[in-house]
């Protein structure tokens, strides 16, 4: 069954990490919806979410690839993981005298924000899951989206585990534990 | 120590134990090249650039050491591509060095500046862009590390003029690779009771033996592994050598130009036991009908292999002699001589077709001058093979009984791989005797590497297969484009003089009666010895699964052949 898998990947803060994990997917005709990075709570550690159309094979050679690279610290495919997955929008759109108070009220009920109010134009801006996010683009299109910009799926799992605290960052190792540290392939 | 950048180079590669690298000097890797004078190095001037990561592919696969070869930014890097991808597909260890411009003008379309890692990415298994002295030797130690280590390939260090001219402090243990734990890879205990189980409740089971054999080591524990349980072994084309030919297990090579009862083998067998190797496209056919009856472990060390071709009911992911020698204390001693025996008696119907059992016509085949060459050499030889009809007909015909004795492209299906891999063979293996067999077209896309031959004295030998045609395109043209023979006849120059104008030896021979005294020459002959055998033209290789076809559904060789006149000059 294909459906959209969550990867959370932990990487090497390095010049070049992130063309490699887009090079992959691109090498290997993964289908990215989406791909986020940024820092993490730890120096050096970047985070990706990677959202990706993929069965359950297809997830299982997207996580085994990833670990290929070198640069790569952790995979976790979150897909069946109690999560909070987040995207944020911001939506431009057009707003006469008449609409404006029709789009304030539909922002309300989204419990989205106006940031930026111009005379004839309004910005929006939302976080909410891809689906609420594509809700409110739906009943605001009709008043006319003039630009929208969105960040794409971020994602952690809920509860303690997890955070890139447990991972093992280039720890110090000597060629005779090379049987419990390996460059997977 | 203070040393400058390019001395640590050197440094760090005599202290991985690099004695020899094949390279081609230029701008920006000129203070690695002066530096290199004051290092016991072996420094070996190539033609052309894909000639040195072919020598350094060849000297890797011979040897099972790191090979390594250099070269300058721009052109030199890009000319490397070819043979960096030919050591990816392969899964052959090198390091190739290369020069880049000064950092500071990285980004500026600086002269023969090339974003070589940029450009390597995809067909690297890592690479590095090094702009500091300090990260030199790291970045070295790590290279050799990865290239070697689990499942091995080729790894780029693009090192920039000024880290190589700058100096700093060299810290060698400072330098010692940092590799991330992973998460656990051991195989479930549950996997392997369960390959047991079906292993030792199999009736036709057969062992698929490939690259994976040599690259692990195992060849020991797999003879052992298929004598005890009494199971036949067939080898992918990489994976010659590693179950001896001459066993009476071995059943020969499997897929597209593999021997008949090999695929009607896999097409019946109840259990396939991967050993090492990938489910190629060429080892397969068409995947919906390939081995249906059958029950398949796969034991390979990269996951991601696993399910990729072939759906498996057991995967065990590691190390192909580690788990081998956890899993046959518990294989039960069989014996499966009624399958073996079915197995046998399909060959009876190959022999007939087989061109070795023809009544002579007269005419040079390619597949009597493989027989012969093995003849004469004792079946002893590291054979180098290009990529075209002769080197299946060599895979079908020379018997290798020893691993690592057959070296030849098969993932990208290099042309023009054959004459510098083999120069970098014999440079690994001096002792051996080194044959390059090559089509008259791969010959010529590096033959230029005569020249590195001549210049570094070295004695290997050279059979030309000379059908005057790129033969294996031509056959795909004969079955399958109504012979329309577009772009594949060849006017090839004299080959024999081309070696006397390199200062080599060159003979050249018609006839069968010539094939073995011509060899024995060459044996004989202190020094490289070219051989144009002049072959049959339009000799097609038997059988043949067309690409995407049913393992069961081969072309054969007509039976018995009707001796197919030699065309006018093409
Ligand atoms: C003209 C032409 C025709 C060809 N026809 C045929 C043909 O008829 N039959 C044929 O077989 N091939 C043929 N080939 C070659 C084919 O394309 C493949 O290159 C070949 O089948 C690959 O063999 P392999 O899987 O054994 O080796 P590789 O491709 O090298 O794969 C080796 C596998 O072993 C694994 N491995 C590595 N180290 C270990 C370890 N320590 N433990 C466990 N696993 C490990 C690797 O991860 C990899 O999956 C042809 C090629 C050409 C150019
Ligand atoms: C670099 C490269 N270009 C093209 C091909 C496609 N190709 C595969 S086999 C072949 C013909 C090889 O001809 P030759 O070297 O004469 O060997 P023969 O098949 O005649 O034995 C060609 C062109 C290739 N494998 N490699
Ligand atoms: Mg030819």
């Amino acid at each position: 069954m294909v459906e959209t898998h969550t990867f959370v990947v932990y990487v090497e803060d390095r010049p070049g990490v992130l063309n490699r994990v887009a090079s992959l997917f691109r090498r290997r005709a993964f289908n990215i919806e989406s791909l986020t990075v940024g820092h993490t709570e730890r120096a050096g550690v970047s985070r990706m979410t990677i959202a990706v159309k993929a069965d359950r094979t297809g997830a299982q050679r997207i996580e085994a690839h990833l670990y290929k690279l070198v640069n790569v610290i952790n995979v976790e495919d979150i897909t069946s993981t109690p999560s909070v997955l987040r995207d944020l929008a911001m939506i431009k759109v057009a707003a006469t005298q008449e609409s404006r108070s029709d789009i304030m009220q539909l922002v309300d009920v989204f419990r989205a924000r106006v940031v930026d109010v111009a005379p004839d134009s309004l910005i929006i801006e939302i976080t909410g899951t891809e689906d609420k996010i594509d809700s409110l683009l739906e009943v605001l299109r009709p008043y006319g989206v003039i630009e929208m910009v969105r960040t794409g799926r971020v994602a952690i799992t809920r509860g303690t585990k997890n955070g890139s605290s447990g991972l093992a960052v280039r720890p110090p190792a000597s060629p005779s534990d090379e049987a419990k540290v390996s460059y997977s392939v | 120590m203070t040393l400058t950048g390019a001395q640590i180079l050197w440094e760090s590669l005599v202290r991985e134990g690099a004695t020899t690298v094949f390279g081609y000097p230029g701008g920006a890797i000129l203070p690695a090249y002066d530096a290199m004078l004051d290092y016991p190095i072996r420094h070996v001037l190539v033609r052309h650039e894909q000639g040195a990561t072919h020598m350094a592919d060849g000297y890797a696969r011979a040897s099972g050491r790191v090979g390594v070869a250099v070269a300058t930014s721009g052109p030199g890097a890009t000319n490397m591509t070819t043979g960096i991808a030919t050591a990816m597909m392969d899964s052959s260890p090198i390091v190739c060095i290369t020069g880049q411009v000064g950092s500071h003008l990285i980004g500026y379309d600086a002269f023969q500046e090339t974003d070589i890692t940029g450009v390597t990415l995809p067909i690297t298994k890592h690479n590095y862009l090094v702009t500091r002295p300090e990260d030199i030797a790291p970045a070295i130690r790590e290279a050799f590390y990865i290239a070697a280590h689990g499942r091995p390939g080729p790894v780029l260090i693009d090192i920039t003029k000024d880290a190589q001219q700058r100096t700093c402090e060299l810290d060698w243990d400072g330098a010692v690779p940092k590799p991330h734990k992973r998460p656990g890879r051991r195989p479930h205990p549950e996997d392997y009771a369960q390959a047991l189980r079906l292993i030792n409740e199999a009736r036709r089971p057969l062992i698929l033996g490939g690259h994976g054999i040599m690259l692990s080591g195992a060849m020991h524990i797999v003879r052992e592994f298929a004598e005890r349980a009494h199971i036949p072994v067939a080898m992918t084309l990489l994976g010659i050598g590693a179950f001896p030919a001459s066993h009476p297990l071995n059943l020969g090579m499997m897929g597209m130009h593999g021997e008949a009862w090999v695929n009607t083998a896999i097409q019946e067998a109840d259990l396939l036991l991967a050993f090492g190797m990938r489910f190629d496209d060429r080892v397969t056919g068409n995947l919906t009908t390939y081995a249906p009856n059958a029950k398949k472990i796969h034991i390979e060390i990269d996951p991601s292999e696993i399910n990729k071709n072939v759906r498996v009911d057991v995967a065990i992911v590691g190390d192909l002699r580690a788990v081998l020698e956890e899993l046959l204390p518990d294989v039960a001693e069989g014996d499966r001589s009624e399958w073996i025996d079915s197995l046998a008696s399909l060959k009876g119907d190959a022999a007939v077709r087989d061109i070795q059992n023809m009544p002579d016509s007269g005419h040079l085949y390619a597949a009597h001058v493989i027989h012969d060459l093995w003849h004469a050499t004792d079946g002893n030889a590291l054979v180098v093979t290009d990529v075209g009809q002769h080197q299946m007909w060599e895979a079908q015909y020379y018997k290798h009984d020893q691993p690592r004795s057959l070296i030849t492209s098969g993932g990208l299906g290099t042309m023009g791989f054959a004459l510098p891999a083999a120069i970098g063979a014999k440079i690994a293996r001096p002792d051996a005797e080194v044959w390059a067999v090559v089509g008259d077209g791969g010959f010529q896309m590096t033959m230029a590497e005569l020249g590195t031959i001549a210049q570094e004295r070295l004695d290997l030998n050279v059979a030309i297969i000379n059908n005057g045609y790129l033969g294996m395109v031509r056959q795909w043209q004969e079955f399958f484009y109504e012979r329309r023979y577009a772009a594949t006849p060849l006017l090839n120059p004299d080959f024999a003089k081309l070696a006397e104008a390199y200062g080599l030896t060159g003979t050249t021979v018609t006839t069968r009666p010539a094939v073995i005294p011509a060899v024995q020459a060459a044996r004989a002959h202190r020094g490289t010895v070219v051989i144009d055998f002049q072959v049959e033209q339009e000799d097609s290789v038997f059988p043949m699964v067309p690409a995407g076809g049913d393992l069961h559904a081969m072309i054969r060789r007509p039976s018995p052949s009707p001796i197919v006149e030699t065309s006018a000059d093409p």
